[in-house]
């Protein structure tokens, strides 16, 4: 059975107000106008990954990180409070599948995997933050890389 | 991707690829390629696949077949190890930054 995480959130923070979740009543949607195999397709993580010594995150933050997409094992850092870290730091592609991404590319299953792939921290309580500060931002890097689709993966 | 079905209803997203996996292993679990190259692979041909806004397709990946416990405690007061204290926290944080500063 799939986990029902709002209820369990509620129970989870049962000190704090209960949180407001977004409530959407419909989706955007842009077809795909080519195959996928033709497509530039960007790689996203909310799993709070770091490159080399990019600053460390923090609660709230807005910030994100470029990773290039040659980024080694060893040169990705992980922090995050939401979730547990420990596989993800023994192996970045859990959450952030940039090796599996590359061999994709390589494959032709994508057309190109932009350069740098994209993480922040998705512990970040105001929707309002993430909507406003975060996501035109993101939007932004994905516009200059002419990213025809976008790949997030959540922690 | 997710993994949390009832929050990406609410949300609605274009399109969701949904896999029922622990926090934290939506493109799988560590170490295992031929898994995550299936779930990253089946991901990309969603793009495609998915003509409707707010489809969610799920992915037919079971995490453990003989042990499901986590279904009940992930997300549950307990559930995560414990931090590392502030001090630990900034140790760590100047060791990684040493670390990429000697290379």
């Amino acid at each position: 059975m799939p986990v029902a995480y709002i209820p369990r959130t509620r129970e989870l923070y049962s000190d704090f107000t209960p949180y407001r979740w977004v409530h959407n009543e419909s989706a955007p949607f842009t077809p795909l106008t080519k195959p996928v195999a033709e497509c530039r397709v960007a790689m996203i993580s909310s799993g709070g990954f770091m490159y080399r010594d990019q600053p460390r995150f923090h609660r709230e933050d807005a910030s994100y990180r470029r990773i290039p997409i040659h980024a080694r094992p060893d040169e990705l850092s992980v922090w995050h409070f939401g979730y547990p870290t420990r596989d993800a730091e023994r192996d970045a592609n859990c959450v952030f599948p940039l090796e599996r991404m590359r061999e994709l590319e390589a494959a032709g299953v994508i057309g190109q995997l932009v350069d740098p792939a994209f993480s922040f921290m998705g512990g970040i309580y105001s929707a309002r933050k993430v909507r406003d500060e975060l996501a035109p931002q993101i939007v932004d890097e994905l516009k200059r890389a002419h990213a025809d689709a976008f790949f997030l993966v959540p922690a | 991707m997710t993994s949390a079905l009832d929050i990406t209803r609410s949300v609605k997203p274009p399109r969701a690829v949904f896999l029922n996996f622990p926090l934290g292993h939506q493109t799988g679990p560590p170490n295992q390629p031929e898994l995550q190259r299936l779930i990253v692979a089946d991901a990309m041909r969603a793009f495609r696949a998915i003509t409707s806004p707010a489809t969610i397709v799920e992915l037919p990946y079971v995490w453990d077949p003989n042990d499901r416990s986590w279904e009940d405690t992930d997300y549950t007061k307990g559930w995560m190890p414990v931090p590392p204290s502030p001090e630990a926290a900034d140790a760590l944080e100047a060791e990684r930054q040493a670390r990429f500063r000697r290379d």
